[in-house]
């Protein structure tokens, strides 16, 4: 069992979400890959516990759980007051504060 | 006069303040007071105002009165009284108190002023009757006086420069009295301006005469004399020349006085014809041992004597305004008076003697143009006076009482003063008495001139002029002054204590005799064939023909005089047109050089800014976009630094 290997998944999982979150338009996808990115990070964590034989790596990932589900909580709770005001799920429409 | 020996500087050791004496600070504080009073008071003063003002010189001359009495009780080498007030700061190795010095040099000013002064107050009663600021003249009128006798008691070079101040500013204040009128309102800016060139050379003065001898008082720096050396004596006395100039309107700052008759004739008489430009003579004659120490300075000042006594006669011959005329007049008396006192201890006493007796006719002659002025529905040019002597007779006699001792006709009161100056100018330097003796004949010419245009000849009158004499109460000082102008000259012939006018001021300034090359009788008889030639000249060309309304076109000279020989043309050409190109260009240089640094930065700024907020795009994605970049750079910069972060 190569930690390597677990890393480099948790590496790619990470840039897949990242990208998605900058490329995709709805909404609810922009959170999945936001889910992947902490997802990745939680692969990362254990990972790393795992090979230093220390069990700090396994309790932040709960930490990390738990702060993705709060953050899941809130941010559809916001989606969908947006969806029922403008009908619409896209990111691009809320861009009223520029300059 | 009594034979006396020579005496090269002044000898007085002035003794402290006792008795009347010690009254000595009433001369400024009456008219300080009336001033401040009239000032404060406002409106509510307006009906007793003149009188309040009058009042207050009149006092002040009754206390020089009982001063004169006083001083010429002691003896001739104790006429010195010093009164210090107060100290008016010490700082450093420089201290300087206010005082007052009271010596026959400064009370034969004092009484002056405040004799004139008084008489001039009274006249002005009258002759602003109608004026709805007439209060306001008296305090600037008392404003004046208070300042003059500053200036004259002064023991301290920096009081007396107070005082000079102070009679600048009221000069500014009583020429530009109808300041609703813009000619009034720039004459007395002019003159301010002028004055203050002058005051520039007074306040370096004194700052030389701090460093050369530590203190700025008069007798201390006058008494040392003989221990600075040339170059400082030099330096001081060019300086107090060049203040002298402003102050007393000589070549080269003359060009205010002929445009100070903007102001009311109460002033014209005080002011410029009898005290403040007076001044400049009195500052020299006071610092008499350094021009005496500094060949250089005496003879600068001899050369713009003769200089400005032949440049005013030469004005004053085409001028039609009858009180520019007679202000030329003056600028010429004072060239008199200053190239008498550049000729050193055998000219002190003449220059004081003359200052006096032409305060008396020029303040008379000024006041009798007022008259005239008053009669003639305000008109001041001549051509359209004429025949006038029969409509006013007081006014005629007087008038002609000042002309007479102008001229300097035996036995009036200018042939004693004038003709002492032109004797011993002759003594001196040929050239300093040819130059004298042709003012003289040039002043015989114009004043005739006058005379003939006002006096005689037929009427001339505009259609809605109705002259009449004045009421007494203008006429009285006329009257006054006019019997002062006549045997004023008894000062020279003892009418004074110890026997005349030179014993009296021996002490103070100084006297020697100098020896004469031509007979004692020659002088008065050359100078009183000049004079003559001079007013039957005139007779030929005014007194003959009609004066025409219009004047004529002239030859070059008249021209030219009429341009006050080009004195504003030079002034403008030299000074005037290249200061405005400097302060032109520094403005372009502040408007495009300065404001455009400072409002190029501001710009740059505000462009910097503008790019800088496209970033605000309101898309969600291109901040998580640059929250990503971010990160990535806070990534590179711990793995590259990682050590040493």
């Amino acid at each position: 069992m190569n930690p390597m290997n677990y890393i480099v998944l948790s590496a790619i999982l990470f840039s897949i979400g990242a990208v998605g979150v900058l490329v995709r338009r709805n909404a609810l996808v922009v959170f999945m890959c936001v889910e992947l990115m902490l997802n990745a990070a939680n692969l990362a964590f254990v990972t790393f516990a795992r090979t230093s034989g220390t069990l700090d790596g396994q309790v932040t990932a709960f930490f990390v759980m738990v702060v993705a589900a709060a953050e899941v909580v809130v941010g559809l709770a916001i989606i969908m007051m947006i969806y029922r005001s403008r009908r619409s799920a896209s990111v691009d429409d809320a861009s009223l504060l520029k300059l | 006069m009594t034979a006396l020996t020579a005496l090269a500087a002044s000898e007085q050791v002035p003794t402290a303040a006792e008795g009347v004496f010690t009254l000595m600070w009433l001369l400024i504080g009456f008219p300080l007071a009336g001033a401040v009073i009239l000032l404060l008071a406002g409106r509510r003063s307006d009906s007793w105002g003149h009188i309040l003002g009058t009042l207050t010189v009149l006092s002040s001359f009754i206390v020089a009165a009982f001063l004169f009495a006083a001083e010429a009780g002691r003896g001739a080498e104790d006429r010195a009284v010093e009164q210090v007030l107060y100290e008016f700061f010490a700082v450093g190795g420089y201290e300087v108190n206010v005082g007052l010095l009271l010596d026959p040099l400064s009370m034969a000013f004092v009484l002056l002023i405040t004799g004139v002064g008084t008489l001039i107050h009274v006249y002005s009663m009258g002759y602003m009757e109608h004026d709805p600021r007439r209060r306001r003249f008296f305090a600037y009128l008392n404003l004046f006086v208070a300042a003059m006798l500053l200036l004259v008691l002064a023991n301290d070079y920096l009081i007396l420069y107070v005082g000079w101040e102070g009679v600048g500013l009221a000069s500014y204040l009583l020429i530009g009295f109808w300041q609703h009128k813009p000619s009034a309102a720039t004459a007395s800016k002019k003159a301010f301006v002028v004055n203050r060139v002058g005051d520039v050379g007074m306040s370096l003065a004194i700052m030389a005469s701090f460093a050369a001898v530590g203190t700025s008082e008069i007798l201390a720096v006058t008494g040392s004399a003989d221990r600075i050396s040339t170059g400082w004596l030099t330096a001081i006395g060019l300086l107090l020349l060049l203040a002298a100039c402003g102050k007393s309107a000589q070549v080269p700052l003359q060009s205010w006085l002929l445009d100070a008759m903007e102001g009311p004739t109460p002033v014209s008489a005080l002011i410029h014809a009898a005290t403040m430009v007076t001044a400049g003579v009195y500052l020299v004659v006071r610092s008499g041992p350094i021009f005496q120490g500094a060949p250089v300075a005496a003879n600068a000042v001899i050369v713009v004597g003769a200089v400005t006594l032949v440049f005013g006669a030469v004005i004053g011959t085409a001028k039609d305004d009858i009180k520019k005329a007679l202000a030329a007049s003056t600028m010429s008396q004072i060239g008199y008076m200053m190239l008498a006192a550049g000729l050193g201890p055998v000219g002190y006493v003449f220059a004081i003697f003359h200052l006096l007796a032409h305060g008396f006719f020029k303040a008379n002659l000024f006041l009798g143009s007022g008259s005239i002025m008053h009669a003639m529905n305000d008109e001041v040019d001549m051509r359209v006076y004429g025949a006038l002597r029969r409509v006013m007779p007081w006014t005629f006699v007087t008038f002609t009482a000042g002309y007479l001792a102008l001229l300097g006709i035996p036995p009036f009161s200018g042939f004693w003063s004038k003709d002492k100056i032109i004797e011993v100018a002759f003594d001196t330097s040929i050239a300093a008495g040819l130059a004298a003796l042709l003012g003289a004949g040039i002043t015989a010419f114009y004043m005739t001139r006058i005379m003939l245009m006002t006096w005689f000849g037929e009427k001339r009158w505009r259609p809605d002029a109705h002259p009449h004499e004045s009421s007494p109460i203008i006429v009285g000082p006329l009257v006054v002054l006019a019997l002062l102008s006549l045997f004023g000259g008894a000062m020279e012939l003892g009418f004074l204590p110890g026997g005349g006018i030179e014993p009296w001021l021996e002490p103070a300034v100084g006297y020697e005799e100098i020896e004469h090359i031509l007979p004692t009788l020659a002088y008065p008889a050359i100078t009183l064939v000049v004079v003559l030639v001079g007013a039957v000249w005139a007779w030929f060309v005014y007194g003959r023909d009609p004066v025409p309304t219009t004047p004529p076109a002239g030859s070059v000279l008249t021209r030219a005089a009429r341009a006050d020989l080009g004195g504003d043309a030079f002034n403008e050409a030299v000074f005037m047109r290249p200061g405005q190109y400097v302060t032109r260009t520094l403005v372009w240089f502040d408007s495009k050089g300065i404001d455009g640094a400072v409002n190029g930065l501001a710009a740059g700024i505000g462009g910097l800014s503008a790019r800088g907020r496209r970033i605000q795009t309101g898309f969600v994605r291109s901040y998580a976009l640059s929250m990503l970049a971010g990160a990535g750079v806070v990534i590179a910069a711990l793995l590259l630094l990682g050590g040493r972060l």
